[in-house]
């Protein structure tokens, strides 16, 4: 069911992403199997899409959610609609913080977390980073001190698409291994398929006495056969054709 | 400034559960007590302000008041992009205090001077800009900042500023406090440089003194007020001469019309010290000598 659901999500991005004339597609469809796991969370917990260039991917859980009316998304970064290119404060419910400016969320999110700790309050953070997001120096800020502070209320996902907007993310800078990285500032971490969602579903809601960070190994582009692993897809705008050839090959 | 400042956030924290105490690393045994009467309220977040900031927004943001404290240059331009988009886009209740601002740190270099400080932070939206004075400015800047509902951030001196105001004086976001009566030139003083401005006005005839403790929002109808009873109008800081206190009421002048030929500004000039300085030899360098303001206040 939420395959299914995974699959009209990633249909919506296309055409918002067509519609709309946006860039970032191929990190919207990376990240789909990602959000459909965490669509449990959204309501009872606090969830931040920090890597908020592929917010489209969150706009259309939230209408498949019924949190947005699906007939919003046909109205997506025109002038005054609800749903930016990139996410504003609080611009729909659901939509924690407004991320776009890479290396946020986590840092945020730790707040979150704390700040659970601090009110004795139940509900547990988790955070959607790109691997390109982890260039960003803050990240690893953020992640030494959850670290100390042993925040086992505080799960981060890592997109792991191996791309970044211009290049190969291995190759611009040495990020492997995350799982080793994360493992290292004291977190709980582990390597799992990014597309596989009862994994990941079950990953999410493991208990740990650490941080928990989950490396989900993910296609840029994953779903459409002309768009998966081509990150020229992270700019290229789908044309109506190519729109209905995705639909066909998701089988909508 | 920072003895009084940790005492009265200590106090703060045992009124009110919902302050979190945020130090990048700094304030050996300062906060001692504050931990004592607060526990699990203290986060030593470590040479990290780009997180700090963020996940004091984070805090804010879930009914908390979070402070969080380093020295000026790092909580300030180390993270103002955190700043930016956490604190005043997302308008979350963090207050941010910059310890040794201006010169306070003299001797330590122009890494850890902050002299365009205000310039920066002036210009972001939804945020509050305090200044305190005195020791006793300072207790009452830091418990009006945890009243807004917005960033908020505090100017503090190092430590022994000499106390200027009495114990019960009032502290209003936007209210100047008046030190010194006079009818013919006003000085309006920001922030620890109000004790220089204080020895100013000794020598002047009918000189009033004002502690302008708030930059943002920035009282202007106060101002019309001076401009017309004034005339010649005097503004004071440790802070570059672009874009400061000063500036800001240039800007309101200029914006309003209002007759700017008696208004003299007071600040540092737009360069960076080298070499080794104490405050008396880094400040006269850069134009805030004692001799250098008496010699362009009698011209």
């Amino acid at each position: 069911m939420l395959e299914e659901m995974a699959k009209r999500i990633r249909l919506a991005v296309i055409e918002m992403s067509h519609r709309a004339e946006t860039p970032h597609l191929g990190s919207s469809l990376s990240v789909v199997d990602i959000l459909c796991a965490l669509s449990d969370k959204i309501k009872s917990d606090k969830v931040i899409l920090s890597k908020g260039h592929a917010i489209t991917a969150l706009y259309a859980l939230l209408a498949e959610l019924g949190q947005i009316d699906k007939a919003e998304l046909l109205h997506f970064n025109e002038n005054g609609s609800r749903l930016p290119e990139q996410p504003s404060p609080h611009c729909v419910p659901g939509v924690e913080w407004a991320t776009g400016s890479l290396g946020h969320g986590l840092s945020v999110g730790v707040g979150f977390a704390l700040a659970a700790r601090i009110k004795g309050e139940k509900y547990k953070t988790y955070i959607v980073m790109s691997d390109g997001e982890c260039n960003e120096g803050s990240v690893w800020e953020a992640s030494m001190f959850a670290g100390a502070q042993g925040l086992n209320n505080l799960v981060v996902i890592v997109d792991y698409n191996k791309w970044q907007a211009t290049g190969r993310s291995n190759d611009v800078m040495h990020l492997s291994p995350l799982v080793g990285k994360f493992q290292s500032f004291g977190w709980d971490a582990v390597e799992i398929d990014g597309h596989d969602i009862e994994t990941l579903t079950s990953e999410i809601n493991r208990e740990s006495n650490k941080p928990i960070a989950i490396i989900a190994n993910t296609i840029k582009g994953k779903g459409v056969s002309f768009m998966e692993d081509d990150n020229n897809w992270h700019y290229r705008i789908p044309t109506k054709d190519q729109v209905a050839m995705a639909k066909a090959e998701l089988g909508l | 400034m920072r003895n009084a400042f940790a005492d009265e956030v200590t106090k703060l924290a045992s009124e009110d559960e919902r302050i979190v105490f945020l130090s990048g690393d700094i304030g050996n045994k300062l906060f001692d007590k504050l931990k004592l009467v607060a526990p699990g309220r203290f986060y030593n977040c470590g040479v990290a302000e780009a997180n700090m900031i963020s996940l004091g927004c984070g805090l804010a943001s879930q009914g908390l008041r979070p402070i969080a404290y380093t020295i000026t240059p790092f909580i300030t331009y180390r993270c103002i992009e955190q700043i930016r988009v956490d604190a005043c886009y997302h308008n979350q209740p963090l207050t941010f205090v910059g310890v040794g601002a201006g010169l306070g740190y003299t001797s330590l270099g122009a890494t850890h001077h902050s002299l365009e400080d205000i310039a920066m932070l002036r210009s972001l939206p939804n945020i509050t800009i305090l200044c305190p004075a005195d020791p006793v400015e300072t207790r009452g800047a830091i418990r009006a900042a945890i009243n807004v509902n917005g960033p908020v951030y505090i100017r503090l001196g190092k430590k022994g500023e000499p106390v200027l105001f009495q114990d019960n004086t009032n502290f209003e976001i936007g209210t100047p406090n008046k030190l010194v009566d006079g009818e013919n030139t006003v000085i309006l003083s920001c922030g620890t440089i109000t004790a220089v401005a204080l020895e100013l006005v000794k020598e002047l005839k009918s000189c009033a003194l004002y502690s302008f403790h708030t930059v943002k929002p920035l009282n202007t109808q106060f101002l019309k007020e001076i401009f017309n009873q004034y005339e010649r109008v005097i503004t004071i800081e440790e802070h570059s001469l672009i874009g400061g206190f000063g500036s800001a009421v240039a800007e309101w002048a200029v914006d309003n019309r209002v007759d700017t030929k008696n208004l003299v500004r007071f600040g540092t000039k737009d360069e960076f010290l080298h070499g080794a300085n104490d405050y008396s030899l880094g400040a006269k360098s850069l134009g805030l000598g004692l001799e250098d303001l008496r010699s362009k206040i009698n011209t």
